[in-house]
């Protein structure tokens, strides 16, 4: 079951140069780049690991580029993310996320329903068998 | 960073016989202005004008093949400066940067200056990542080492210069396209340096003197930062000033155009110091831009 989570995830896989093109258009305004990783995909999981710091003072997506390919090359299974955080008055919050590694098999999620009082169903989102 | 060309007005449509009209790319692209700038902001510096003009035209000639089809290999920018203090090393690497940008050799054209202490940590295993995130800021732009002989201290077996030595030599080779690193400092010591790192010395493309100003051109070097502060000579100023130069030459520690800077505000001091005992009269615009001669000539440099 293939992750729609973040920008662009309903497209095919960005190449590497489309996520170096992203990258730059968030350092040319002034974004802050950053680079995170996990195994644990579920939809509430908003806590993934960070990779490093944001760069905050990078003009150049060479930089960035290295980084997601040491992140890349460090953790194969995990999926990892790009976020570019903008810091404007007003905004001062994450503008783009995308997804740049899925691993081989990504988990299936599946819809999980509770009975709970007076017959209200209650439902969350749980790993699929 | 090949750059990309330009739509060349100058290739006929003949495609069999086509040529290539460089009068018109020079036209066209803004490097005659970027030289006339040069020229009238930093005076003297021939050599390393004759070299960036030289750069200049590799750069049109690899706008004309990339116009005919033929392949553009970036060349390799990384650059040496040495030279006595106050000779306009730090100066050139500044405008470096952003003249490499508007040749559309370096992506960004920004300039991350740095010290040995900013690459070399105090640590094992502290080094790398310091050394590392400075270049990855620099990247796209110009990283400029001051003093790069400091990098290396053979004498001191815990000290991890040479590591920091080592990532530079890699990044250096294998993204020369990515960054152009800038050494700077001292002749003699810079000849010690690249003498016990021969892979530093070739790893460098142009290696550039920056020789002594003569008087002349240190007076010009005076207009010209007094025309910026807005200030003026007045006619027997000038013949002190010219005096000055003279005699401040000849003596020992004489740092270039930073000592015709200090000797400058120092002119300026004693011209506030006259004014100010003078405040009983009005002054009017004239009497605050001009430096008389005696503001100069009250300099220790004329009582020896």
């Amino acid at each position: 079951m293939r992750m729609t989570q973040g920008t662009f995830s309903f497209l095919p896989d960005l190449t590497d140069k489309q996520v170096r093109a992203q990258v730059e258009y968030a350092l040319d305004r002034g974004w802050a780049v950053s680079v995170e990783h996990t195994a644990d995909p579920h939809p509430r999981n908003v806590y993934w690991e960070m990779w490093g710091q944001p760069m905050f003072d990078l003009r150049d997506a060479a930089g960035v580029v290295q980084e997601i390919k040491a992140c890349k090359a460090a953790f194969p299974a995990h999926f990892v993310k790009v976020n570019a955080f903008d810091s404007t008055r007003g905004w001062e919050t994450i503008r783009l996320s995308f997804i740049v590694q899925r691993p081989a098999q990504e988990p299936a999620f599946a819809l999980e329903r509770q009975e709970a009082e007076g017959r209200t169903i209650r439902y969350t989102i749980g790993r699929a068998v | 960073m090949s750059p990309q060309p330009a739509p060349l007005s100058a290739v006929p449509s003949r495609a069999a016989e086509a040529t290539v009209d460089l009068a018109a790319l020079l036209a066209q692209s803004q490097i005659g202005e970027i030289f006339d700038q040069l020229d009238r902001e930093l005076i003297g510096l021939a050599p390393v004008k004759a070299r960036i003009r030289e750069i200049a035209a590799l750069l049109l000639v690899e706008r004309a093949r990339a116009g005919l089809g033929l392949t553009t290999v970036a060349p390799s920018l990384h650059m040496s400066f040495t030279g006595k203090p106050g000779t306009g090393k730090t100066t050139v690497a500044l405008r470096m940067a952003e003249i490499l940008h508007r040749l559309g050799y370096v992506r960004k054209g920004h300039l991350v200056a740095v010290t040995r202490d900013d690459l070399v940590g105090q640590y094992i295993g502290h080094t790398a990542p310091k050394t590392k995130e400075v270049l990855k800021k620099a990247m796209g732009g110009v990283l400029f080492i001051d003093e790069a002989y400091y990098l290396y201290r053979p004498e001191n077996e815990r000290d991890y210069g040479q590591e920091a030595i080592e990532i530079l030599l890699q990044v250096m080779e294998n993204q020369r396209e990515d960054l152009v690193v800038i050494l700077a400092g001292y002749r003699d010591r810079m000849d010690t340096f690249f003498r016990s790192n021969p892979g530093m010395r070739s790893r460098i493309a142009h290696h550039i003197d920056f020789p002594d100003y003569t008087p002349e051109e240190l007076f010009a070097i005076a207009e010209l930062m007094l025309s910026h502060m807005q200030y003026a000579l007045s006619t027997d100023a000038r013949l002190a000033l010219q005096e000055y130069i003279a005699r401040r030459m000849a003596q020992p520690d004489f740092a270039n155009a930073r000592s015709i800077r200090n000797a400058l505000d120092r002119a300026r001091l004693r011209q506030a110091s006259r004014l100010f005992e003078a405040r009983a009269q009005p002054l009017d615009r004239q009497s605050l831009v001009t430096i008389e001669a005696e503001d100069i000539r009250k300099s220790r440099v004329f009582a020896m």
